[in-house]
């Protein structure tokens, strides 16, 4: 803040330096009001690292952005209501057809708005790498350890952000009341009923009735537009202020310690990078959005409660609940004339336990590890085995029920009965996450062994496997769960606090 | 250091590439991705103003934008401040003393409190108040989940009529066939989409009355609701095909493969004094996916 304020305004404008006048006068402008230079200069200079995998956040970060620009286009056109009217737009194949305005506004965005089309396929397109990339980050953070103190809370908004963000997918697509997303609804309808207790009120109080409801549209449409990326703004502002605060995590190397940040600075550099990749991200998604086609809710036709499409299939998001609801068993609990009926455990339950754990995760690996000290090097994958073979073993069992949600597909494509598809995943689902983590875990250590010439650090020293067993041996001995081992510069720096 | 890269003059460039030649080509780079941005954001409106279309919009917005980015990057790469740059971090945590006198500001608020403790009761208490009653209005938000769930539009002599409202007699119906019907005065309501099939086949297991080899079942799965689209004449087989339940149909529509649970609720059904399908009554249990109280 300037203390000379008062009288240097006629100086700000002539102290004869004239090719930047306009910028220092409006600095001093705004400064004098908010006294923020001190802080803004830091700001230009923090310093960020540099890793490929560190786009992938930034990557969710400008599709999100996206997403709020084409969608706010699309609510200029869009119309979230279940009145009837006879649809006269010029895609002739449904011309005459009485559907709700919900269904016609969309027709009428993809054939008779002028760039609709594109905007709404762009939207969809980035829901879809929103999702794709949040994901990525996360399993980026994961296995190079960026969760563990002081960032658990950053960790823990970063997994609201993927609910919150795979929420807000479906929500989008079930507004457009055609035959696919109707039936989306009234499966999610009837999972919320399966609810003990509490289901058939809370599936009510949000339907406005039973199903379809009558005021599910409108609902779901406030909660598209406003409430949700509301909510998904302010916690990306929260994940960010955090960042900075905390400072990036980095990979080791020469020069880089648990004390220090080596990268580039803000400004200008990284800055313009993350400008230009915003618009790299924005290009993709609009070449997919004129040029791949996506959600045709045209050919899906509108809702009609009696009739449903084959191999109908989600937004990838969601496979992997379709694909629970597919290959669990068919198990229901009664008793005294009450039930916990099937899609209880394979929709609320699982997801319920995924995502607990998801949170709980930075807290559970520290207690198993014994390891609370602060951590602002990342691990490499290979050198924290068992953590990195867990979170494979994750990523195979999500993505078995994934696959397992196109069993239909799958049947009809390779011609294979679905009476041995279903049994067969029921299988994988266990078989391939432990096959997963068992390869990983040996992966890790071969690539820890490579990295490793024999505990010292001669150049070109190249041990062959056999001769490093020595070496290998006394990692491995070291008891499971107690805390790996810790690259020499980690365990010289922290005391723990 | 930020000093350099406010100013944007060619000399500063050459500064920070590493040779002239590279600066040279990287601007032309540079030049010729906002040069593409420049043509494609042209054709894009020229696109645009005679009549649009999708592709070519997708196309061109892609090339713009393209355009901008890979000149950002480029211009960024090759002629921004590079070098690395190793800042310290600083300590998260806040000193003992910090602490200390932050915990002791906010006891000395704190004990202004509890020397009115009786009113801080009471004005909490409003508070909780306040919000309990704030809670009801979410009542509004919908009906009590009652009898709408185990109810639908049949009752005792209601005819089951096709979607336009068409009535059905038995020999409407050829062997082998399925039909969607509807309680009369109910066409198309969610909860009520009946299978009517005339199955062809001798014998039937089922559990309520029904009309020679005709049989209706709830078309709503016992999974999570869908429509049982699907029938299979030869293996007399009901398909769901949200996730693959399969009914038997001469068996009382019971579940043997798949997900669901249960078999499809069956329709009591009878004709009436002209010959029309009439149902004897509603459902006997809940139609489509279970509940708590489903049994109640
Ligand atoms: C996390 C952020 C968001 C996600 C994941 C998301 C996702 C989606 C999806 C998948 C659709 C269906 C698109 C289609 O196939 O037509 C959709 C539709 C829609 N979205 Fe979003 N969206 C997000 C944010 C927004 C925002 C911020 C707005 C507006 C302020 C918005 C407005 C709309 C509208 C009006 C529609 C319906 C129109 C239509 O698609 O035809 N969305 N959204
Ligand atoms: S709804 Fe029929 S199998 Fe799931």
């Amino acid at each position: 803040m300037s203390t000379d304020g008062a009288h240097s305004v006629r100086d700000s404008s002539g102290n004869g330096q004239r090719h930047a006048p306009l910028t220092r006068r409006t600095v001093r402008w705004i400064d004098r009001r908010v006294g923020a230079a001190g802080m803004a200069r830091k700001a230009l200079d923090k310093v960020f690292p540099d890793h490929w995998s560190f786009l992938i956040g930034e990557i969710s970060l400008w599709s999100f952005v996206i997403l709020l620009l084409t969608g706010v286009y699309l609510t200029f056109f869009f119309e979230p209501s279940l009145e009837k009217v006879v649809y006269d737009g010029s895609y002739e194949a449904l011309r005459g057809l009485k559907v709700t305005r919900a269904y016609e506004s969309a027709l009428d965005l993809s054939f008779d708005v002028r760039s609709g089309l594109v905007m709404r396929q762009m939207h969809h397109w980035a829901a879809l790498v929103f999702v794709a990339s949040t994901v990525a980050h996360l399993c980026r953070v994961f296995f190079t350890g960026g969760f563990r103190r002081p960032r658990e809370l950053n960790w823990m908004v970063g997994v609201t952000l993927l609910i919150l963000a795979i929420v807000n997918g479906f929500a989008g697509y079930s507004l457009l009341d055609d035959q696919l997303s109707g039936n989306g609804l009234r499966i999610a309808y009837n999972i919320a009923i399966s609810i003990p207790l509490a289901g058939t009120w809370l599936a009510s109080l949000f339907f406005g009735g039973e199903f379809p409801g009558p005021d599910i549209i409108t609902r779901l449409y406030i909660i598209h537009v406003l409430l949700l990326p509301g909510l998904l703004l302010g916690l990306i502002g929260l994940h960010m202020g955090l960042l900075v605060r905390q400072r990036h995590t980095q990979f080791s190397g020469p020069g880089r310690t648990e004390g220090n940040v080596v990268g580039e600075r803000v400004w200008p550099t990284y800055l313009a990078k993350g400008l230009g990749m915003f618009f790299l991200t924005s290009a993709v998604l609009a070449a997919l959005g004129g040029l791949a086609q996506i959600n045709p809710v045209w050919l899906y036709g509108p809702f009609e409660p009696a009739d449903v499409s084959t191999a109908s299939q989600p937004d990838w998001y969601m496979g992997w609940l379709d694909g629970a609801l597919r290959i669990m068993p068919s198990w229901e609990f009664r008793a005294f004339g009450f039930e916990i009926p099937n899609p209880f455990f394979s929709s609320v339950l699982l997801p319920g336990v995924t995502f607990a754990l998801l949170y709980l995760w930075p807290f559970l690996e520290a207690r198993i590890t014994k390891d609370h000290a602060e951590h602002h090097l990342l691990d490499r994958p290979r050198d924290r085995p068992l953590r990195t073979a867990l979170g494979v073993a994750t990523l195979v069992f999500y993505t078995v029920l994934f696959f397992a949600g196109g069993t239909d597909v799958l049947a009809t494509t390779f011609g294979i009965s679905i009476n041995v598809l279903f049994p067969m995943f029921q299988v994988l689902l266990f078989v391939l996450p432990a096959a997963g983590a068992y390869l990983t875990y040996r992966l890790c250590k071969e690539l820890a062994q490579r990295d490793q010439p024999g505990g010292t650090h001669h150049a070109g020293e190249v041990k062959e496997p056999a001769g490093g067993s020595g070496e290998i041996n006394r990692r491995e001995a070291a008891p499971e769960g107690a805390p790996e081992r810790e690259p020499a510069s980690e365990a010289a720096g922290k005391a723990q606090r | 250091m930020s000093g350099n890269g406010h100013s944007d003059t060619q000399v500063d460039d050459g500064h920070e590439a590493a040779g002239g030649t590279e600066s040279s080509g990287g601007e032309r780079v540079v030049a010729l991705a906002f040069a593409v941005a420049i043509l494609a954001a042209l054709g894009l409106t020229v696109v645009y103003s005679v009549g649009g279309q999708p592709q070519l919009e997708g196309l061109f917005l892609g090339l713009a934008l393209a355009g901008i980015g890979v000149g950002a990057v480029v211009w960024a790469q090759r002629f921004m401040p590079n070098e690395e740059v190793t800042e310290d971090r600083i300590e998260l945590a806040s000193t003992d003393d910090e602490v200390l006198a932050f915990t002791q500001a906010f006891e000395a608020g704190e004990e202004n409190l509890e020397r009115r403790s009786l009113l801080v009761k009471l004005g909490l208490g409003a508070l909780g108040a306040l919000g309990l009653a704030a809670v009801f209005p979410i009542r509004s938000l919908g009906p009590r989940p009652g009898r709408g769930l185990k109810d639908t539009g049949y009752a005792e002599g209601v005819r089951l009529v096709t979607v336009q409202g068409a009535p059905l007699r038995p020999e409407s119906l050829s062997p082998g066939t399925v039909v969607t019907v509807w309680p009369e005065g109910h066409e198309n309501e969610a909860d009520s989409p009946t299978l009517l099939i005339r199955t062809g086949a001798g014998k039937l297991e089922l559990r309520q009355a029904t009309v020679d080899d005709v049989v209706a079942y709830s078309k709503l799965c016992t999974h999570t609701g869908c429509p049982v689209g699907l029938y299979q004449v030869q293996e007399q087989l009901l398909l769901c095909p949200c996730h693959q339940s399969t009914f038997d149909v001469v068996d009382g529509a019971e579940p043997i493969f798949g997900p669901a649970a249960r078999p499809l609720p069956q329709l009591p059904i009878g004709l009436d004094a002209q010959g029309f399908f009439v149902a004897l009554g509603d459902f006997p249990e809940p139609v489509g996916g279970g509940f708590w109280d489903r049994g109640r």
